[in-house]
């Protein structure tokens, strides 16, 4: 009894300690503070916001209430990382979600809400239903544009940037095929262009400038130039603008170039949201920093939650930890393999080819190899994997 | 300017989520017409639907989830259905508490639920955040007469209804059969107790002290009346203590075995009982049985397989017994002429069985702490 007791309370502390599972507890005293808001209630975007859930709280049926709650709510998203603003926004637009159809304002929401969820396939059904009824609306259009290229299908992606020229502004026109052309064999002189382009536009907002030196930066990047994608990040960094998707590329820059120490002190206080965490749990792991284990354990545990909901937009980012933090090329190879079936971009491309290589499988890599042929991206480290590749391959012969 | 802005938003967005959404933790445990319930809600969520930050601060602290516990389990309990077999159960908040998850503090509510009958169908409606998130998902976790399932609540899966299944007479008999194996395999003073016993089996007292038997079938009769007597006396006491018919203290009943496996040993070396051991064997084997009950209520017995679980497990204890007597006796038969037998293994072992059960009899009569096992 004696032993069996004791065995007991050890197997009990080993599954506690084995699955990480906080027991509920009772809080000791009233000022303890248990949760700290992303913003105050009382702070300007969440009063506009509150404002406007009033007011069409008072007017449910209201349409364009509603339509601009959606809108801000999915900005909300974008700018947090948030994405149970998302929720929100479709909660909002509920009167018209089912219509059949739906008007065109919901329609184009509807789509922008399912693309955010990665449904590609149903977003682009609803935005050919939006493009026929007006075939100049230039949020459909543009949306439209993204997923194609997202999708990798860049002759769609670039008929569609053609048709939204005309309709919006010289850097929006520019940066629209600079982005397709920047991954299609034409990185030099797209380089010239968008800076030019972003040069004569002085009166676009700090959000757009952002967005194009941080395009700029990744071309750079890609083309192995570090001194000139260093220079538009800093610009970029520069307007002040705390963005987490631009952290997370100047963080990926930085881990390129052997900086982990930069990026520790770049992110240690963002872990909140999963891509950040990522990075800085990638750049402890590299100088063996003290953070790691708590961050590795955090992070495992949100993409086991996300696979619990049935969520896949994580799978890019778990193949990248799960090869480099977890060493599980096989695991990796697999999440890169599904996520390669829904998203075709550099960085996606990225993680299959490394995973493969892991795994010294370089038939498993023949996708994102045709895919690198057929689009002619220029990718110094694309390149590089698929040269390592291809020695492995003749090895093996 | 609207459509550029939403253009470079979008753009931006097509990475990973950035951040976990919204999900709710439900743990949900049926047993009869009881149903309890552990519910883990985000507080953001909360705050978004109801409001728990009242100073506005962007902290949300305990004094301020407290002051707001009728309205969460009012606003949760009202969003959530539970019945058996079509006969609704009225749910009641019993405690709150609050976790971390990865993303931040939940408050627990726990809650229990009282139905009408009980059934072998449970049906939950659940439909909390579902007006104000649609991506909001509630991801259940129900345990059942020792077996989980998970499920996941969405709008589309608003009501889902689980059939109970009855675990099967065989499968409980057998659960509680690998119960008993397991038990004499890990309780220690159970086997040396019998290893006290057995090991003068191959040996017979004579006026030189302990010699060698001449065949093996004396010393298996041995052990077989050692091992029946010691299984019958402690399957009369199990069955009475898990029966209720008796019940003694834990310490009086534990401090006992400890001292039965002292005497045990001590006889080996000072011989009182040669011939009749299987006598002591009963006797001891009664106080022993009060042990193996204790356990058995530790794993807690149906109330509608009683009988089950208790012929179950004390057979899974005999299961355990034979195994180690089948490999003692075939080694003790062939050792039995050496000195290593008689000398180590026989007068040494019991030393040190007696040594080690009267720690055990220390720490347990006077609640003492002297080993670290």
């Amino acid at each position: 009894m004696f032993m069996s007791y004791n065995a007991g309370i050890l197997l009990g502390l080993l599954m506690v300690a084995s699955t990480g599972v906080a027991a509920p507890y009772l809080p000791r005293a009233d000022d303890e503070v248990l949760e700290r808001l992303p913003s105050r209630p009382n702070d300007p975007p969440m009063r506009e916001i509150r404002r406007m859930r009033d007011a069409l709280a008072r007017e449910p049926q209201n349409l364009g209430l509603a339509v601009a709650l959606a809108r801000r709510y999915f900005e909300q998203a974008s700018a947090d990382g948030d994405p149970r603003y998302v929720g929100y926004a479709q909660a909002a637009l509920k009167p018209w979600w089912d219509l059949q159809p739906p008007p065109i304002e919901v329609l184009v929401m509807r789509a922008t809400l399912r693309q955010y969820r990665h449904d590609f396939s149903v977003a682009l059904a609803d935005l050919a239903q939006a493009l026929e009824r007006d075939p100049s609306d230039t949020r459909a259009l543009s949306l439209r544009a993204v997923i194609h290229l997202v999708q990798a299908d860049y002759d769609a992606s670039r008929r569609d940037c053609a048709r939204l020229a005309p309709l919006v502004s010289e850097l929006i026109a520019t940066g629209c095929v600079a982005f397709i052309d920047g991954l299609t064999g034409r990185a030099g002189e797209t380089q010239d262009l968008l800076n030019r382009a972003l040069t004569r536009a002085t009166d676009a907002g700090p959000e757009q400038k952002m967005w194009v030196l941080m395009r700029l930066a990744e071309m750079a990047w890609r083309l192995n130039d570090p001194r000139l994608a260093e220079e538009h990040f800093r610009r970029a960094l520069a307007l002040g603008i705390t963005d987490s998707f631009l952290l997370a590329a100047y963080a990926d820059f930085l881990l390129d170039y052997g900086r982990p120490r930069e990026v520790i002190a770049l992110l240690k206080d963002r872990t909140r949201a999963d891509p950040l965490l990522l990075r800085l749990t990638l750049a402890e792991l590299a100088v063996g920093a003290q953070g790691l284990r708590e961050h590795q354990a955090a992070l495992a545990d949100r993409y086991a939650a996300a696979r619990l909901r049935g969520d896949t937009t994580h799978e890019q980012e778990e193949s990248r930890f799960s090869l480099q933090v977890l060493a599980r090329p096989d695991e990796a190879l697999r999440l890169a393999q599904s996520n390669w079936q829904v998203q075709r971009e550099p960085r996606d491309a990225r993680v299959l080819l490394e995973a493969a290589l892991a795994l010294r499988r370089p038939a498993a890599a023949q996708p994102v190899l045709d895919w690198m042929k057929r689009s002619r991206i220029e990718d110094w480290f694309l390149e590089r994997l698929a040269g390592q590749l291809a020695s492995l391959k003749k090895d093996g012969a | 300017m609207r459509a550029a802005l939403l253009f470079l938003l979008i753009l931006f967005a097509t990475g990973a989520q950035a951040h976990k959404p919204s999900d709710s933790y439900l743990t949900v445990t049926v047993a009869g017409s009881g149903v309890q319930g552990q519910w883990h809600i985000a507080l953001r969520d909360l705050e978004f639907a109801i409001g728990i930050d009242s100073n506005g601060d962007g902290d949300i602290t305990w004094g301020e989830l407290r002051a707001r516990h009728g309205d969460i389990a009012a606003y949760a309990l009202a969003r959530l259905t539970v019945a058996l077999d079509g006969g609704p159960c009225q749910t009641r908040a019993t405690d709150h508490l609050v976790d971390h998850h990865s993303d931040g503090a939940y408050a627990v509510l726990l809650f229990e639920a009282q139905c009408t009958r009980a059934g072998s169908a449970l049906e939950l409606g659940y439909s909390l955040f579902f007006d104000l998130d649609p991506q909001h998902k509630g991801l259940l976790r129900l345990e059942h007469a020792g077996a989980t399932r998970s499920a996941i609540f969405s709008p589309e899966t608003a009501r889902q209804r689980f059939a109970m299944e009855q675990p099967s007479r065989i499968a409980q008999f057998l659960d509680y059969g690998r119960e008993g194996v397991w038990h004499i395999w890990i309780g220690f003073d159970h086997v040396l107790f019998l290893l006290s016993l057995l090991l003068p089996a191959v040996l017979i007292p004579s006026s030189q002290g302990w010699r060698a038997v001449e065949r093996f079938t004396p010393a298996f009769w041995d052990v077989f009346k050692i091992v029946t007597a010691f299984t019958v006396a402690h399957s009369i006491t199990l069955s009475l203590a898990a029966l209720g018919v008796i019940s003694l203290p834990t310490r009086l009943t534990e401090s006992a075995i400890a001292l039965s496996v002292v005497l045990a040993a001590l006889n080996n070396i000072f011989p009182l009982f040669q011939r009749r051991r299987w006598m002591v064997a009963f006797a001891f084997g009664l106080i022993h049985g009060f042990g193996f009950a204790s356990v058995l209520a530790d794993l807690g017995l149906p109330r509608d397989a009683l009988l089950l679980a208790l012929v179950g497990f004390n057979l899974g204890v005999e299961v355990g017994q034979l195994a180690i007597v089948s490999v003692f006796l075939p080694v003790a038969y062939k050792l039995r002429q050496t000195m290593l037998y008689r000398r180590v293994i026989f007068f040494g072992g019991s030393a040190l069985i007696c040594l080690l059960a009267g720690v055990w009899f220390a720490e347990r009569a006077f609640n003492l702490k002297l080993l670290t096992l």
